[in-house]
């Protein structure tokens, strides 16, 4: 049995005097222990708020999660608000995109690793310093005595970025969810922190979520890809199939607009036209067919179902053929 | 930060000499005088003249001033001319300022101790209930004039709960170390003395307490709106940490700088608060002595309970600079 398995997760936000907007609209995946699971789209997509919803942070007022979240057999939607916090920190872990933002600016690094120790494995302070400097000294922080009195502030990005890594790791979670851990960080830091990462949760066995936009981190780890666009799963195959021979338009859009090194002098860029709609109706017809160069009269006519076709989950009704070069170049 | 902290002092003495000119020239251009208060509008030019030379009015205000503070450093602030004839300004400020420090501490404390958690449960539960209430509450609490409410408290409340009505009373057996009732009592060993001194000072601090709670409540729940909406809450709540955890580390510490600002800031509008209070409460203290002080003219009084009362408000606001260091480490180390 999969460790996570995620059913039919939908997720509406409701304010008041608007309309209800569904940000994750039925995304099902599965999770398996020490797998590596990417959710790929643009921003607005609704792969934030699936990890949010998963790890229980969204907003108890407003926000309506419907559909099963099974962790190690118990649905997560359902547990109390005590039972959750319980499992947040000490079996679901998770990273989140700001470092600096997402520390405390006012306690010691020390403190905000210490604090989920003496949470959730009892420890006492000492006995918590002294594992968080392992903890430290495990992310590739130097000098981690020192760190751990400093405050965030007094960090570099990439060290923050690894602090929060390991408070995320410190009880050794079964799974570990990480929301854009790599954006806000200069290129080569990315690289290492993405190192760190991939090092860590294979030796501690961890499964991980991986969200990100960037399809460069998903080809260097993930085992599986699940594509979101207008909040639901769009595309789901193994990395090696998805990168060789994308399927929805949507994906290969996405490929396609990634400049390459090898590409001849003068070839153009050729990115996806239009941008994210603010409220996507799935409702009628296919939600990315106004930007789809593929797009059929049925696609807005009638809704793609998810269907197992060219051996991989697609929701499409005119998929890209192998080989066929982008429909169209528009001039950068 | 010693550094720092001198430097401020410095910059107090700077203040209280400026003050202190700025409150002499101002007091001496409001009409009447000292002579008129003290030998009333049918005097003889002769007497007047006489009291005028007698207590050196006929000099020009700056040699009067610098003739002041040549007193003044020997410890010589003047003879009261009109809150106490006759005794010395020094001995009325130490006899009333415990009195007003004891009710505008209770009172801020009160403010302080009512008003953060409300403000956090309000911001906790935003746009409820509970938020609304304590909104329009506060509101109540800022635009009621405090003597309104004082009057209140002193005639209908005090009957009800079965409270003095009126403040401290000089006349209770206890001895005196301090001239603060409450800690006095602590002191001696009294406690008689400490919970009728607090009996005493219960209605009057409400009272006083009302806009600085109305003021805290307001910033604080505002400062943990901002909070609660950053991330590293978010970060807080993803490791599971109990609900007290995150509101006492995460969220609280990090609303207080402009909650502690406004502390500082309220100590000014309680030593003005305080002239109410102990008027309606019958409280023998600074604000008191200051109206009577206003009405008769009592320069030497006047002087030197507004110099103090100044040096109060700028040492509070000193140590509320101080403890934004104590609160953000981002700067400590700036």
């Amino acid at each position: 049995m999969a460790l996570l398995e995620v059913r039919d997760l939908t997720v509406v936000f409701q304010r008041r005097g608007e309309e209800p907007f569904r940000a994750v609209d039925g995304v099902s995946f599965d999770v398996e222990p020490g797998q590596t699971v990417g959710l790929v789209g643009e921003s607005g997509c609704g792969k934030s708020v699936t990890s949010l919803a998963i790890m229980g942070l969204l907003p108890k007022r407003g926000a309506t999660v419907t559909g099963t979240v099974t962790y190690d057999g118990t649905d997560l939607l359902k547990l109390s608000d005590k039972q959750m916090r319980d499992k947040r920190g000490s079996e679901l872990g998770m990273v989140f995109q700001d470092p600096l933002s997402s520390l405390n600016p006012v306690i010691p690094i020390g403190l905000q690793v210490t604090e989920v120790l003496e949470r959730h494995r009892g420890l006492a302070r000492k006995e918590a310093m002294i594992e968080a400097k392992n903890l430290l000294d495990k992310v590739g922080i130097p000098d981690p005595n020192r760190r751990l009195k400093e405050y965030p502030h007094q960090l570099s990005g990439g060290m923050r970025q690894r602090a929060l890594i390991a408070i995320a790791l410190a009880c050794r979670p079964k799974l570990l969810i990480a929301d854009e851990p790599t954006t806000a960080l200069d290129v080569t830091i990315q690289a290492q922190i993405l190192a760190v990462m991939k090092e860590l949760v294979q030796d501690l066995g961890t499964a991980l979520v991986m969200i990100t936009h960037d399809l460069g981190v998903v080809a260097g780890l993930c085992d599986e890809v699940n594509v979101l666009y207008g909040g639901k799963v769009v595309e789901k195959a193994d990395r090696h199939p998805l990168f060789a021979e994308p399927r929805h338009p949507y994906t290969h859009g996405l490929l396609a607009s990634i400049p390459r090194l090898d590409a001849a002098p003068g070839e153009k860029l050729t990115p996806i036209r239009g941008s994210v709609a603010d409220n996507i109706p799935w409702a009628q017809g296919c939600a990315f067919a106004p930007r789809c160069p593929n797009a059929l009269d049925v696609c807005v006519q009638v809704t793609p179902a998810e269907e197992d076709q060219l051996g991989r989950l697609l929701r499409c009704h005119n998929p890209v053929v192998p080989g066929t070069p982008a429909a169209e170049e528009v001039p950068v | 930060m010693l550094r720092y902290t001198i430097r401020r002092l410095i910059q107090l003495v700077g203040v209280v000499l400026v003050l202190s000119l700025l409150l002499f020239a101002w007091m001496r251009l409001l009409p009447g005088g000292p002579v008129s208060a003290l030998l009333g509008e049918r005097a003889t030019p002769e007497s007047r003249e006489a009291l005028t030379k007698q207590l050196g009015l006929d000099q020009p205000i700056i040699v009067q001033y610098f003739k002041f503070l040549g007193r003044a450093a020997s410890g010589d602030f003047g003879v009261s001319t009109g809150v106490q004839p006759g005794d010395s300004a020094l001995d009325i400020f130490v006899q009333r300022f415990p009195a007003t420090i004891e009710l505008s501490f209770f009172a801020i404390v009160i403010a302080i101790l009512v008003g953060v958690p409300l403000g956090y449960l309000a911001a906790k539960r935003r746009g409820g209930l509970f938020d609304n209430l304590s909104v329009v509450g506060s509101l109540i609490g800022v635009a009621v004039p405090v003597f309104f409410l004082a009057y209140v408290l002193k005639d209908a409340a005090s009957a009800a709960l079965g409270l003095p009505s009126f403040g401290r009373q000089g006349d209770i057996n206890a001895t005196r170390v301090t001239g603060f009732f409450t800690l006095d009592g602590i002191i001696t060993g009294e406690f008689d003395a400490t919970l009728d001194a607090l009996k005493h000072l219960i209605l009057p601090a409400i009272a006083l307490a009302t806009i600085p709670f109305a003021v805290i409540f307001r910033i604080t729940r505002a400062a943990v709106l901002d909070v609660l909406d950053e991330d590293f809450v978010r970060t807080a709540e993803s490791k599971g940490l109990t609900a007290s955890v995150i509101r006492r580390r995460h969220v609280l510490r990090n609303s207080m700088l402009p909650v502690v600002t406004t502390i500082g800031l309220q100590t000014g509008a309680l030593l003005s608060g305080a002239v109410l209070t102990e008027k309606v409460f019958v409280i023998p203290g600074v604000g008191q002595a200051l109206a009577i002080g206003f009405e008769r003219r009592d320069y030497p009084v006047l002087l030197l309970l507004i110099i103090m009362a100044t040096i109060v408000y700028v040492v509070v606001n000193l140590l509320v600079d101080l403890s934004y260091a104590l609160i953000d480490p981002r700067i400590r180390t700036r």
